[in-house]
């Protein structure tokens, strides 16, 4: 009787992606969340901001997600004159297309058939967030900030990517204020394909480097 | 005596660590609004993200063990709040007692919610 | 700014951003990124000075010597002007 459940995800505790909910969504309340009510209240009381430039904001980032980037890859892909400008300034080829990354200095390195690069931040968590939304969970762990800049091979083996020796890695540690996106290489059989078709075959995992494209 | 080569915890790169762990979780909307009220006051001057940075590196490493992402965040905000002197302690504790009297969970705990 | 460059082997008590696996270590200049506020500042609340900032390429084998996964792979990191050197400075 599958019909009988149609709140099955949240019986099954996971979301529609396929993410567990936080358990602390419907649990009692906490002091961290209290003082998120207080910092919030007292700042739209002292004049500060407003609620709606609060709500906007997060509507912003809701907005943001590896879909953005992949429209991106697959115009790169698509288009060598829009690859020459992605490589020159990723930041403003990502305007190009529409899309609002606020202050975003982007650098894009492109994965070629020698070459394969992966994104870190071992001081705390920068990521392209304003092109790619927030960061998935591991992205931020001591164990993939300590290991990525000295053992990327090993990690990437643990995301199910296990690279030749002569292949050459390049780990690029955000340390300031650049962020930067993989340009992963385009997939042998996707010749003739859409830009949208190429789209969908972008991850957000191929993009930080712990992952490839999608087989056609 | 004890004697310390300087590293900070924060400054992880190098070091032995276990398998990445895997598992995600799809954010609240509280942390949604940490996260926006960061932003929002960055935009506005109030601090600048190297001043979150900055407070989350002097939590130390205890509280990058025991709390989570976004429970981190918001202490760091209120932190450079507090320094900018946007509002007082004595407000924030105040209006955070008032909050606990209000309902036993986040969305009933909402002025007028 | 000489080409190669070694990141300053120094330990200063507060927020700073250049990487302590990689002080004291030499690598090539990739780019120049132009000029930020700079973030040591910048994180206590004070003005600013606008520092150069580089992204600077490091091999594997400078960073982890031996212990290098593979010696051809490499390192990028984002360094400011005041953390740099020039190689032939004498190490400390």
């Amino acid at each position: 009787m599958p019909h009988d459940h149609p709140d099955h995800f949240h019986h099954e505790g996971v979301s529609p992606s396929g993410h567990p909910y936080r358990d602390d969504n419907d649990g009692p309340l906490t002091y961290w969340q209290r003082m998120e009510i207080a910092v919030r209240e007292l700042l739209i009381e002292k004049g500060q901001m407003t609620p709606v430039e609060i709500a906007a904001q997060i509507e912003a980032m809701d907005s943001r997600s590896p879909t953005n980037g992949a429209a991106v890859v697959a115009r790169a892909w698509a288009n060598p004159a829009f690859r020459v400008r992605l490589l020159e300034n990723a930041s403003e080829a990502s305007r190009e297309m529409g899309f609002d990354i606020g202050p975003l200095n982007l650098i894009a390195v492109q994965n070629t058939a020698q070459t394969h690069n992966l994104i870190v931040c071992t001081l705390c968590s920068c990521y392209p967030r304003n092109l790619l939304g927030l960061p998935p969970d591991w992205y931020k762990t001591r164990e993939y900030r300590s290991r990525a800049v000295c053992e990327p091979r090993a990690v990437l083996r643990e995301f199910g990517l296990d690279l030749p020796a002569t292949t050459t890695v390049r780990v690029h540690d955000s340390t300031a204020d650049m962020r930067y996106i993989v340009l992963p290489l385009r997939p042998a059989g996707s010749e003739g394909m859409t830009e949208a078709e190429l789209a969908a075959l972008v991850t957000r995992d191929s993009m930080i480097g712990t992952g490839l494209p999608r087989q056609p | 005596m004890s004697d310390w080569n300087g590293r900070r915890w924060h400054d992880m790169g190098g070091q032995a660590a276990g398998p990445v762990p895997m598992e995600g979780h799809d954010f609240a909307l509280w942390e949604k609004r940490v996260d926006a009220l960061m932003v929002v006051c960055g935009k506005k001057g109030l601090f600048t993200v190297d001043g979150l940075r900055r407070a989350l590196e002097d939590m130390g490493e205890d509280a990058f063990e025991r709390y989570s992402y976004y429970e981190r965040w918001i202490a760091a905000v209120n932190q450079n709040l507090i320094e900018a002197g946007v509002y007082s302690l004595e407000e924030l504790a105040t209006r955070m007692n008032e909050i606990a009297a209000r309902g036993p969970t986040y969305a009933e705990a909402q002025r007028n919610g | 700014m000489a080409e190669r460059v070694r990141v300053r082997a120094i330990t200063p008590p507060g927020h700073v951003r250049a990487p302590w696996y990689l002080r004291g270590k030499t690598g090539m200049i990739e780019r120049p990124l132009g000029e930020f506020h700079n973030p040591e500042q910048l994180a206590y609340g004070l003005p600013a000075a606008k520092k150069r900032l580089y992204r600077v390429r490091f091999s594997m084998a400078e960073i982890w010597g031996e212990a290098a996964e593979n010696v051809t792979d490499t390192l990028d990191a984002e360094i400011y002007e005041h953390w740099l050197e020039p190689e032939d400075t004498h190490a400390p």
